[in-house]
């Protein structure tokens, strides 16, 4: 489709940072999920933040593709920390049913990466 | 502005029927969250007519019960229909590959929620959302 949005994906040390700030239709939302997964192999990043502060809605369809991102991301050895959902998203998510469990989340994109040095800063001293 | 009526063909329009729903919600005087939900309920509906459908439409309007103002909206399709309504608004229930939650999700998130169809008759869907 021409009318694609592209979400910029930006790195910062190991890491690609994300930010959704537009409402993005369902074929707009899987080439953010392919342009993720392409660049985490691409840089081989070890994390990836996921920025929701801008994202007043979120229905099921990107609510199961930031999971999938995250579990697909998994596999290929990178952390995906979801931030700043709006109270609003998180509410609408769970009354969905859609909890996303086991996906890591952080207040905003500070703590955000915060978490991903700690993780990544374990993970070396666990590899000595 | 109180009644639109919004053509849903693509997934563009799905966004179409969610930002207009938002719009109206908020026009209304409903809080953020609740404009999330009427917005996140339609986007679920309209998602519906394009994957099971191909097209129909929404109509998007202010009603009101004579004590309540709210807002609704009734998505309409002439689609194959849903053989079996109550498996379908079972959770987890899917004949498209999808999560199950659209119906019972969009159900948890409006106030009031009413489906009709049949095999080879289409499906409407009709949501209200009161404000309180």
């Amino acid at each position: 489709m021409s009318d694609l949005i592209r979400v910029p994906i930006l790195q910062i040390e190991q890491f690609l940072v994300a930010s959704i700030q537009v409402p993005l239709h369902d074929s707009s939302a899987v080439q953010f999920r392919d342009d993720l997964l392409t660049e985490i192999h691409r840089t081989r990043a070890r994390g990836l933040i996921l920025d929701m502060t801008a994202m007043d809605v979120v229905d099921s369809f990107l609510g199961k593709l930031i999971g999938d991102v995250a579990e697909m991301a998994g596999l290929m050895g990178a952390t995906v920390v979801i931030t700043g959902l709006q109270p609003a998203v998180a509410i609408t998510l769970v009354e969905l049913g859609l909890s996303l469990e086991g996906v890591v989340t952080a207040l905003n994109l500070e703590k955000g990466m915060a978490y991903l040095r700690r993780r990544l800063a374990q993970e070396e001293a666990g590899y000595e | 502005m109180n009644e639109r009526r919004i053509p849903i063909r693509s997934d563009l329009d799905i966004v179409n029927a969610r930002v207009g729903a938002r719009d109206l919600a908020k026009a209304l005087g409903f809080g953020i969250i609740d404009q999330a939900r009427v917005a996140t309920a339609i986007s679920e509906l309209a998602r519906n007519i394009v994957l099971y459908a191909g097209s129909g439409e929404v109509l998007l309007r202010r009603v009101h019960d004579g004590r309540r103002v709210g807002v609704e909206a009734i998505c309409v399709d002439q689609g194959p229909g849903i053989p079996n309504i109550e498996l379908a608004m079972q959770n987890g229930y899917s004949t498209s590959n999808g999560l199950g939650m659209g119906l019972p999700g969009t159900k948890r998130l409006m106030d009031e929620f009413e489906i009709e169809s049949a095999p080879g008759q289409g499906t409407r869907v009709t949501i209200r959302k009161w404000l309180r």
